[in-house]
């Protein structure tokens, strides 16, 4: 996070980019936003239609084929179960967009709520969640997700819950601050004098106005989430074989590394593109909401 | 209470709740476990007497809140327990290990200080220049690369293919520093890589906000040079933000160190939590993720009361 995070608050910049937001506009605007937007949709479709596009069922071995380089048959080449690389890398991104979306989902779902809430009743519920926030923030990511994971139990749902649990308390701190911003506009008075409850006062003018920096963030956060589902499989706690899974491909392309070095740069360059298209995606929104910040 | 003593007082004051809170999620673990913990603990094949050992170990037949006293108490007695498999004390087990994966952070973040920093620096005075472009982009790919997928990259092509470095496997750097730090070299490497990329990225914003600023402006309409402008005032007023900044890159290179120590088999914490995790042998990865969880409050402290120290402004602040 940087310096420049802090400055971000709502005003009236913000009411030109939510009157009409034209899409194709921003995109020919924005290529890189173009570029990522495009890869991102293409890998949601291949996820969606792996059965029909994948050239071979992801699971089917092969044992004539073993460890193949790149060929007409199998373009990127086979597993060390004879297994068609191309085929496993597009079953593998559904488990990577699910695992994404799913832990982002959790930390969005408990720190969002708890962040607004903290922030606009303040007190000593205040005082109390922030250390909890500052508690578990201070616990190294990964090590909580393998923790939690050997915990619920190994495997891909129970391990991304783990790394929602590790993203929520950062929702509930950029909330809150948010919040604590918000509550205090001039708006947000009017409608108070106007008797509006806490309910709507919270669901109608402070979530809104608050929410732009979630925005940003939980775009980033998907990036993260992608990374440590490849770690967390790679470390064979996420996704469980036979199922694919771009970590577990590399585990795997790593034990035969001497024998089949191809098959190692597939399913990493598939995480670095997937995770730098998220990044590049959030740094743009970054930009569209903010456009008094420069681009980092 | 003023001043930097005033300072480390307020921040021990808060930091209890945050100790007590770290510990309870420590604690709380293996209440995690679905079902009956104790008969998921002890295995498939348990039986009955070591159902109720299980059992009896975790206290799970009192109230949580007790047993997460007589936890707590024997935790800060330096008792964490012992491991479910092999019977030995967890704080051996850490003891064991902890100098690999000491080696491995602090190598790393060396490396990333060393490199990101000078990035940094470089992105902020040549803003919008062709080295500021080279730079971020490298900065967007050194954040989006899984860096254990570069740690394979490193060892196929330094160790298996011009047999620079060993590929995997770790040295006790007590025993032979040399060959420990040689050792730890390419995992090292590849733990730096998301540490220089943030700290170029925050050098940058944080240099180019103070570069920006009013006083900069007037020492430049002064007349002063660029050059002593950004060593004598620039960097000055960014230093205690840099170092802020490293501190808080300790909680990303442990939990890199988890994936990287399975990569090049270094028989680190990284490798002992994943293992026992993998294992459900809970009071080792119990004692680990506390371990170093107050290893990183600890050092934001420390990080806390340096740049206080370096900067009064900070002291002030918090």
């Amino acid at each position: 996070m940087s310096t420049t995070d802090v400055s971000s608050t709502p005003s009236a910049k913000t009411k030109a980019v939510q009157s009409r937001f034209n899409l194709w506009a921003w995109l020919r605007s924005d290529p890189r936003a173009a570029i990522s937007l495009g890869y991102l949709t293409i890998l949601v479709l291949a996820s969606i239609f792996a059965p029909w596009i994948a050239p071979y069922p992801p699971n089917e071995q092969n044992l004539m084929d073993l460890l193949m380089p790149p060929s007409g048959a199998h373009w990127l080449g086979t597993d060390d179960l004879g297994r068609d690389t191309l085929s496993r890398l597009i079953w593998g991104s559904s488990n990577a967009l699910y695992a994404a979306f799913l832990s982002v989902g959790i930390g969005v779902a408990i720190g969002v709520p708890v962040g607004v809430f903290i922030g606009f009743v303040g007190g000593w519920i205040d005082e109390v969640l922030s250390r909890v926030i500052d508690a578990v923030l201070a616990f190294p990511p990964l090590v909580l997700a393998v923790a939690v994971t050997g915990s619920l139990g190994i495997g891909l749902t129970n391990a991304m819950i783990a790394v929602g649990f590790a993203f929520a308390p950062v929702l509930a701190r950029t909330m809150r601050a948010q919040t604590l911003v918000v509550k205090n506009a001039l708006y947000v008075e009017a409608a108070t004098g106007f008797g509006a409850s806490r309910l709507h006062l919270i669901v109608r003018h402070i979530l809104p106005n608050a929410i732009q920096p979630v925005i940003v963030e939980v775009t980033l956060m998907l990036a993260v989430a992608l990374l440590a589902e490849a770690s967390l499989s790679f470390l064979s706690l996420g996704v469980q074989p036979p199922e694919a899974s771009w970590g577990g491909m590399l585990a795997r392309a790593y034990h035969y590394m001497e024998v089949s070095p191809e098959q190692m740069y597939a399913p990493g360059l598939a995480i670095l593109f997937t995770a730098l298209a998220f990044n590049t995606l959030g740094e743009s929104i970054r930009v569209l909401l903010d456009p008094t910040i420069k681009r980092r | 209470m003023s001043g930097i003593t005033g300072m480390i007082v307020r921040r021990l004051w808060q930091l209890l709740p945050v100790m007590v809170v770290a510990t309870f999620v420590v604690f709380s673990l293996v209440y995690l476990v679905p079902g009956d913990p104790a008969i998921i603990i002890a295995g498939d094949y348990a039986t009955e007497e070591r159902i109720a050992e299980i059992r009896q170990i975790f206290g799970f037949d009192k109230p949580m809140i007790v047993q997460y006293g007589v936890w707590l108490t024997n935790v800060l007695q330096g008792d964490l327990g012992k491991s479910l498999y092999s019977g030995e004390a967890v704080t051996r087990l850490i003891v064991d290990r902890l100098p690999h994966t000491m080696l491995l952070a602090v190598y790393g973040l060396v490396i990333g200080a060393a490199i990101g920093i000078p990035l940094g620096i470089l992105a902020a005075t040549k803003q919008g220049g062709w080295a500021d472009k080279v730079i971020t982009t490298l900065v967007s790919l050194g954040v989006a690369v899984p860096n254990f997928w570069l740690g394979i990259l490193l060892v196929s092509l330094l160790a298996l293919g011009w047999k620079i470095f060993p590929a995997t496997g770790a040295t006790s750097f007590f025993d032979n520093p040399a060959e420990a730090i040689y050792y730890a070299t390419l995992p090292a490497v590849a733990l730096s890589t998301g540490v220089v990329a943030v700290l170029a990225r925050q050098v940058r914003s944080a240099l180019l906000e103070v570069l920006g600023s009013q006083y900069i402006r007037t020492l430049r309409a002064k007349g002063l040079s660029q050059r002593s402008i950004l060593w004598k005032h620039g960097l000055r007023n960014v230093a205690a933000t840099m170092l802020t900044i490293t501190g808080l890159q300790v909680n990303r290179l442990f939990s890199s160190a988890v994936v990287l120590e399975a990569v090049f088999a270094i028989p680190g914490l990284g490798s002992l939590i994943s293992y026992s995790a993998l294992n459900k042998d809970f009071p080792v990865v119990q004692g680990v993720a506390l371990f170093l969880v107050v290893s990183v409050i600890l050092t934001n402290l420390i990080v806390d009361v340096v740049s206080a120290v370096l900067d009064p402004r900070v002291a002030a602040a918090t």
